[in-house]
């Protein structure tokens, strides 16, 4: 029963916490400079990770499907199923994923760390909302960055999905036929809902990742504790929202 | 805070910079099962240094953090000139001041940075005279050149003047103190005393002084409310504490130590 008041408590502040931050939002003007550091280190240094791990998505699925289309001489159409797979589901899935585990985990174990030694409660006194200093700028910030992740994201593991299409022998699909059949099927539709589906994931992370961090009570092995909280409901959350999403959006 | 304030400045909210009363009336607190505070009730004069004085444990901390509004009382009330202590109304009106036994000073931000937060974010003032606000807290705690240090850099000593400097850019008219004496050497925590004593005549801000410091209290309090196991024992002049008899108050004051009949070997004794 405590661990399901807990998750409902969870939830409930993470819905204030949002709405506090957005209350903030005519202040946003002057917190650019703030929302452009969290911007880089959620976005710029995120990118690389995004890239490599999408570009062998990408790849391992143009193989799977390459081999198995072949048997059932469609294999023309490999270029459509990655295009499909990644722009609506794996893209959106892993850069949340990877904004979980490698940002998520971040702000959490910061907020986590400045709510144990007190800089959360000095603001607090000094009438500063963190709210509004540390939230609002994070949550902009991944509300900017996660779309852009996902469309270069996208974008590399379709190529690699083409590389691996056009240099493994047994597939043998060339780049103008896979991406003729990626851009026959994939509509605009398809990569909007993607790109929701990423801007919503991407909020939740980091409204999980801000609300755990400023919750937490303790000294360092509490620390510790919230940035497991943290992942772990974010990873929830994700698998969770996207079969939603998914059913909304057909 | 005449000195610190400058002529084109007036904040927008606060209109009356005298210094406050702050009143606590039948206060309580308790964490689930576990009373921390009981029936507290004492009033800090406007202008008063207040030392809070008492044995580890005894909910010191915790009264400081309901005057200064972090935490709600389970019972009775705190005020600050007749205000709750935790509405955002109250502190911007007041501007109160917590100097954190950690210093609490923003980890990711320069000394500057740390000390200009405050009349930035309220937008108190243009910037050339927020420098020079920041400067000036500075050369009155003797740090100015910590200013582009990073906390992680600095001593002890050092972060609690750097927390008392921004407290001073703050022009609180009250600042509460947590252990401002804490893990320093005597001589630094001596120092500490003597700028909590000058701002006091400086500013005549209302202060309120968390402390185990005997030294301190009795060289800087004007009274000393003592705590023991959550409840008020006494607030005295220290002339007044000098001279009191009740047994708890003389053995923390004065413990005296026993080498023959050590007080943990009675604990232990007790305890079985």
């Amino acid at each position: 029963m405590n661990r399901i008041n807990e998750v409902f408590e969870a939830f409930g502040s993470a819905l204030i916490l949002a709405w506090r931050a957005f209350r903030s939002l005519p202040s946003a003007p002057r917190i650019l400079r703030r929302v452009s550091e969290q911007g880089y280190l959620a976005g710029y240094t995120t990118l690389p990770i995004v890239a490599i791990l999408l570009f062998f998505i990408g790849a391992v699925l143009a193989l799977q499907a390459g081999n198995t289309l072949r048997d059932f001489g469609a294999k023309q159409l490999i270029g459509t199923l990655v295009g499909e797979s990644i722009a609506r589901e794996l893209g959106p899935v892993m850069v949340a994923i990877l904004l979980a585990g490698r940002v998520g985990s971040a702000v959490t174990a910061e907020l986590a760390s400045m709510r144990v030694s007190g800089e959360i409660d000095a603001l607090v006194t000094m009438n500063i909302p963190p709210e509004r200093m540390l939230v609002l700028p994070r949550l902009l910030a991944v509300l900017l960055i996660t779309p852009v992740l996902t469309i270069i994201g996208n974008i590399i593991g379709w190529f690699g999905g083409a590389i691996v299409c056009a240099g493994v022998s047994t597939i043998g699909v060339e780049p103008e036929m896979y991406f003729q059949a990626l851009k026959q099927y994939l509509t605009v539709q398809d990569i909007m809902d993607g790109l929701i589906k990423a801007e919503i994931f991407g909020f939740v992370v980091m409204l999980i990742a801000c609300s755990t961090g400023l919750r937490t009570r303790g000294g360092p092995r509490e620390i510790g504790f919230a940035v497991t909280k943290s992942v772990v409901f974010s990873l929830i959350a994700i698998l969770t929202l996207d079969y939603f999403i998914t059913k909304a959006l057909d | 805070m005449a000195s610190l304030r400058s002529k084109s400045f007036s904040p927008p909210v606060r209109d009356d910079r005298s210094p406050v009363r702050i009143s606590v009336s039948g206060l309580g607190k308790s964490y689930g099962a576990q009373g921390v505070l009981h029936d507290i009730s004492l009033e800090v004069k406007p202008g008063e240094i207040f030392v809070i004085m008492g044995p580890s444990g005894s909910g010191k901390s915790v009264l400081l953090r309901h005057i200064a509004g972090l935490e709600l009382p389970s019972a009775g009330t705190v005020a600050i000139n007749g205000q709750d202590p935790s509405l955002p109304d109250t502190r911007d009106r007041f501007a109160l001041a917590l100097v954190f036994q950690s210093g609490a000073l923003f980890n990711s931000l320069s000394v500057y940075e740390n000390l200009a937060l405050y009349p930035l974010e309220h937008r108190l003032c243009p910037k050339p005279e927020i420098r020079e606000r920041v400067m000036r807290a500075l050369r009155i705690l003797s740090i100015e050149n910590a200013v582009h240090k990073l906390p992680a850099e600095l001593s002890g000593g050092m972060k609690k003047r750097v927390a008392i400097a921004r407290a001073l850019v703050m022009e609180p008219q009250v600042i509460l103190y947590d252990e401002p004496t804490s893990e320093l050497d005597p001589v630094m925590a001596a120092t500490i005393a003597e700028i909590i004593a000058t701002l006091k005549e400086q500013f005549s801000v209302t202060s309120v002084v968390v402390s185990h410091d005997r030294d301190l209290a009795f060289a800087i309090a004007d009274r000393i409310a003592v705590l023991h196991q959550g409840r008020l024992l006494t607030v005295q002049t220290p002339a007044e504490l000098r001279e009191n008899r009740d047994p708890i108050i003389r053995e923390f004051l004065q413990p005296s130590i026993n080498l023959q009949e050590p007080r943990f070997k009675k604990l232990e004794a007790n305890h079985d």
